[in-house]
């Protein structure tokens, strides 16, 4: 035989964010797993930002980390400047945000890959998918090689097809100059899998000695650092950090732009991708808020081994005479040289509504999809959907349910069930509006609400889940206490209250009503609760979240209770709603291409009625009701 | 755990008769004692199933909204094989509405159409093989509802809500905006703002809601009987009001007995005439029908009619009829203006008619006082700065549910606001109000937010 064939349990097709975290995933639960890369060199490389986390993305890290992914741990091993946004407001939008060494990151992802013993990395273009019978068999590589499998999964990121574009420059490359993948769009489409092409972009890259920093305004990190991971002791990160740099476009950057809007390809048409428009270009910007007469930029180093620095804000696809013209406008870039231009780049991606809730295919056994590749954006997105393609490629070959988070109990449900139950029309980015029950699924208490399905997933060990149970258990003995603990007027009380603006009290009051409060909290009141005990700074926080937003929390729970009875009602794979009596065509129709597994999920889709959801149910329960019986006869 | 649900199960239209809320799910025992005072004092709850309980319905300012009877129907032997509570109230359209309000604000929710016998399905209720039917109920019913809901969508009607849900959005979308990226968005000093706007928000709303009253009254009409001893003139002002063929709107055969109602026009006003039929009959027969048929009907009208032989004498039968209609909302019309009056309002006065009611001195042979009985019917049921100034008003009752729910979260904000809590929870309860404005106009909930965060800010890296 001349070529290469070889088995391995499981194919993963790209190792970026989600390839790593798949890869992690069926390797650590025992599946031999080969995961391919246009260059082992880019193992979870960071093409665009240099940060991991931000509002909402900072929660994904963590729910990612809760239920045995790796990236909240690499994060917190190579970060180099780290804040938690939105402090200053509630702690359901508390978000953490670290900017990282983007050659450490990368390093110190591909150890963690290297370190599996179940787990090759081949550099490699897969060409082709082998599907006999609807069941994924392996796949082919362009060279000819063959891969038998059991799974696939597809993490091909911006990397199908991918041309990156400035200007009327334009080169059929994925980012940084990486071999773009040409070939597997065609196999995707002999399947019968719907491609769309996306776009998104990037700013310029600039050297740092070229930059004036007294002309910016020096931004820090915070004073004490929280970890990504839960496993990562906060004691042992504390560190110096590196400063952002804060610095505005003005209307002479605006003009120059205008001056040569007609030579940007977005306008040109010659960029036919749909772009995101939570991430525009700075040209976009300028078009779109033409009131506005300066924009942020912040100048973010891309790590400690080199000088280069992103401009965060200014992602263009101008020519760059243009871009160079456009940077020199702004405070401190007078005399900047950019070291890599910004480019836009469109790439192939699927319609992930042809996907399960698990990220299968609904039409291909076997054959799963995560990240960039189904219309996402962000690496925090693509990290979250590879380790959930992971956890259930393993649960199939393992013949176990699926593991679907649903929308209560994590941001990782509301990104996969908005990704494959709503056609998105741009690339799609978490947002923490897009979670409704977004009280209950706070960065903070991830461990709490997901550790226990990582565990049934296999990759959370004992020593994790007995950790997690003893912290339960002090906060809830905790709070029990404060309900409990009542003090009266004193004068030490009475410093507190002065210091903060409280009303004095007459009567004795229960510890938790004081930190019911809006102006006091757990940690201001220590000096009157001579019982307190001594307590870890994340069980102190639950504590004071908990008692302080119990009315909230108890309306989103009971919110959630509705929402999980129609959740719990599931669609047999087989239902056939053509045959349903009394269902509209246009709902028959939603019906049969997303093919929801519960009425829940059915009745996200737009153009469902709730009376066609009314009539499903009656449709379904005659259903079940007659296959129950035909199975007694 | 299922959802209480609760609606009026009697057709609207037969408001001369006993109308009936029906309430099913684990909670309804509990929501109804939250609203009905047993004449022995005993809680429902604590009552033996399938049995019927006296008492009254009181709103949340303890007030009585109506004498009913309450049957209590405990799990699994009902129709929807919940536990089900059927408040039997004395029609008129706007008691029943009442009635449903309270239930609604004791806890339980505006059934979806169809609802109930979806449950029954779902539940086991009703036959397998009968799915097809229930489905069919289900669409009517929807289609119905959605018939009669567009209707009452006038263009004015919705464009004020759109108009609110526009302002509630831009200020989601602002909040919401600032914390998906808050080095870009500042929001200091932005909650004082933003207090404002929902209090304006509840007002706009709440006035909405108040037409509501005035709206069904217009759409579904004033229920109202005529009373009065034999030969007062009752057959002939029912004449009168309904001679003239063309303000014969429509005969509606009543549901539970052969009571026969009509629908007038007054002067634009819609009149739902009570046993029409047995007013006719009344002055050939017996004296004490005239008093029977008031005692039976007395309790299902919106207004009373009290007509008096103004050229008689006040006897013992006026005086029960007065007795009767003791806190009832009537109007008196001392007949016979063009004949030699004897009856005085003072002689009506001593014999216990307060002196706030409206007295007309009317004739039904010259129309004398028709007028006045159209104006004051008016001015009762504040019905005048609505015909004059053509207002957007609300007659649906599900719609003003939905207002209800708007400004319950609104309130719950401005309590999170006074209450010091931040932005990101108080956005939570103003896009319930955004989401409650919307089931108004039937809009799904679709990624209005995330589109007009896009529109208006500027985001991202």
């Amino acid at each position: 035989m001349s070529n290469i064939e070889e088995y391995y349990d499981v194919v993963v097709v790209g190792a970026g964010h989600a390839g790593c975290e798949a890869a992690l995933a069926t390797s650590r639960l025992g599946l031999s797993t080969v995961c391919f890369t246009v260059s082992a060199d880019a193992i979870a490389m960071m093409a665009c930002n240099p940060n991991i986390g931000g509002t909402s993305k900072g929660h994904l890290v963590r729910e990612i980390d809760a239920l045995g992914g790796e990236m909240g741990k690499a994060i917190d091993d190579t970060f180099i400047q780290s804040k938690m946004l939105n402090a200053s407001k509630g702690p359901a939008v508390h978000s953490l945000r670290a900017q990282a060494d983007k050659a450490a990151y990368s390093n110190r992802m591909r150890k963690a890959m290297e370190a599996e013993k179940n787990l090759v990395i081949r550099q490699g273009e897969v060409s082709e998918l082998i599907v006999e019978n609807k069941k994924i068999t392996g796949v082919k590589t362009v060279s000819g090689a063959l891969y038998k499998c059991k799974c696939v999964i597809l993490a091909t990121g911006v990397y199908l097809k991918a041309r990156c574009i400035f200007g009327d420059t334009s080169y059929n490359t994925g980012p940084n100059g990486l071999m773009a993948a040409n070939n597997l769009t065609k196999s995707l489409i002999d399947n019968d899998i719907k491609i769309r092409r996306f776009k998104t972009g990037t700013p310029a890259r600039i050297d740092g000695k070229t930059i004036d920093y007294s002309k910016m305004t020096e931004q820090f990190g915070d004073e004490r650092i929280i970890p990504f991971s839960f496993s990562t002791d906060p004691d042992t990160i504390q560190k110096e950090q590196v400063s952002c740099w804060l610095t505005y476009t003005n209307e002479e950057t605006h003009k120059i732009i205008m001056d040569n809007i007609d030579r940007s390809p977005l306008y040109s048409g010659e960029i036919e991708g749909t772009g995101p428009r939570y991430c525009p270009s700075i040209e976009d910007k300028v078009v779109r808020f033409s009131d506005k007469n300066r924009h942020q930029i912040f100048a973010e180093p891309e790590g400690l081994y080199t000088d280069e620095v992103y401009l965060s804000g200014l992602s263009s696809s101008m020519p760059e005479d243009v871009q160079y013209a456009m940077i020199r406008t702004i405070a401190g870039l007078e005399n900047a040289k950019v070291v890599r231009n910004g480019y836009a780049i469109e790439y192939d991606c699927i319609d992930a509504t042809q996907l399960k809730p698990s990220l299968e295919f609904i039409n291909i056994d076997g054959l799963f999809s995560a990240g960039q590749i189904n219309g996402s954006s962000g690496y925090e997105e693509a990290a979250a959907q590879g380790l959930m393609a992971g956890i259930n490629a393993a649960r199939k070959i393992f013949n176990r349910d699926y593991i679907v988070i649903d929308r209560s109990e994590g941001y990782i449900g509301v990104l996969i069930d908005d990704l494959v139950t709503k056609e998105t029309q741009e690339p799609y980015r978490m947002m923490t509006s897009r979670a409704e029950y977004r009280l209950l699924l706070r960065q903070d208490n991830a461990d709490i609400r997901l550790r226990r399905i990582g565990y049934e997933a296999g990759l959370i060990s004992d020593k994790q889940i007995e950790e997690l149970n003893n912290k339960e258990e002090l906060i809830k003995a905790e709070i029990e206490r404060l309900k409990n603990t009542y003090v009266g007027p004193s004068k030490e009380l009475e410093e507190i209250f002065n210091s903060v603006g409280s009303e004095p009290i007459s009567n004795g009051m229960s510890m938790a009503d004081l930190i019911k409060r809006p102006e006091l909290n757990y940690e201001i009141l220590a000096p009157v609760d001579g019982e307190r005990p001594e307590l870890r700074e994340d069980i102190r926080f639950q504590v004071n979240v908990q008692i302080k937003y119990e009315g909230y929390i108890a309306r989103q729970l009971k919110q959630v209770e509705s929402f999980k009875k129609l959740e719990k009602r599931l669609i047999p794979e087989e239902f056939d709603y053509k045959s349903v009596y009394g269902l509209r065509i246009e709902a028959v129709q939603k019906l049969d291409k997303y093919r929801p597994v519960s009425i829940g999920q059915a009745g996200r889709i737009s153009g469902v009625s709730p009376a066609d959801i009314s009539v499903l149910l009656i449709a379904l329960e005659q259903y079940l009701k007659n296959s129950e019986k035909n199975n007694m006869k | 755990m299922s959802d209480t649900i609760a609606a009026i199960s009697t057709s609207s239209l037969g408001s001369g008769g006993i109308g009936i809320v029906r309430i099913s799910g684990d909670d309804a025992i509990n929501i109804a004692d939250k609203v009905f005072i047993g004449k022995n004092g005993k809680k429902l709850s604590d009552a033996e199933t399938h049995t019927i309980h006296y008492g009254n319905i009181r709103d949340e300012h303890d007030n009585i909204v109506d004498e009913v009877l309450v049957s209590v129907m405990k799990a699994p032997n009902t129709y929807t094989r919940e536990d089900v509570i059927e408040i039997n109230t004395h029609g008129g359209n706007l008691v029943t509405g009442k009635v449903l309000e309270c239930v609604l604000n004791a806890g339980a929710i505006a059934a979806e159409p169809g609802e109930f016998t979806k449950r029954a399905f779902l539940n086991g209720r009703i036959d397998l093989s009968k799915a097809e039917a229930v489905i069919d109920i289900i669409n009517s019913k929807t289609e119905f509802n959605l018939r009669n809901s567009m209707g009452q969508l006038n263009g004015r009607l919705t464009r004020e809500i759109d108009n609110l849900r526009d302002t509630i959005l831009d200020e989601i979308a602002y909040m919401e905006a600032a914390m998906d990226d808050p080095e870009n968005i500042p929001m200091e000093d932005h909650l004082e703002d933003l207090k404002n706007t929902v209090n304006n928000l509840i007002k706009r709303i709440g006035k909405l809601k108040d037409t509501y009253k005035e709206g069904s009254l217009l759409k579904e009409g004033i229920t109202t009987v005529i009373v009065g001893k034999t030969n007062a003139g009752k057959s002939s002002l029912l004449n009168l009001l309904t001679g003239d063929e063309s303000a014969i709107v429509t005969d509606i055969a009543g549901t539970t007995r052969d009571t026969v109602k009509e629908q007038i026009s007054l002067g634009g006003i819609l009149i739902n005439l009570v046993d029409t039929a047995g007013i006719r009959d009344t002055d050939d027969i017996v004296e004490a029908m005239g008093i029977r048929k008031a005692k039976e009907h007395l309790n299902d009208a919106d207004l009373v009619i009290y007509v008096v032989d103004s050229t008689g004498n006040m006897g013992d039968e006026d005086r029960e009829i007065i007795n009767l209609l003791k806190n009832k909302n009537y109007i008196v019309l001392l007949n016979k203006s063009d004949m030699n009056q004897t009856v005085t309002p003072e002689e009506l006065y001593k014999n216990g008619i307060d002196k706030n009611i409206h007295i007309i001195n009317f004739s039904t042979v010259t129309a004398d006082g028709l007028e006045q009985l159209t104006s004051v019917i008016k001015e009762m049921f504040s019905l005048n700065d609505i015909l004059i100034n053509d207002e957007i008003v609300i007659t649906n009752s599900r719609h003003k549910y939905l207002l209800d729910e708007s400004i319950k979260s609104l309130n719950l904000a401005l309590d999170g606001i006074d209450a010091g809590f931040s932005e990101d929870l108080i956005s939570i309860d103003i896009y319930n109000s955004y989401i409650a404005l919307g089931k108004i106009l039937g809009k799904e909930i679709e990624d209005d937010l995330a589109d007009r965060i896009f529109e208006k800010f500027c985001m991202g890296k």
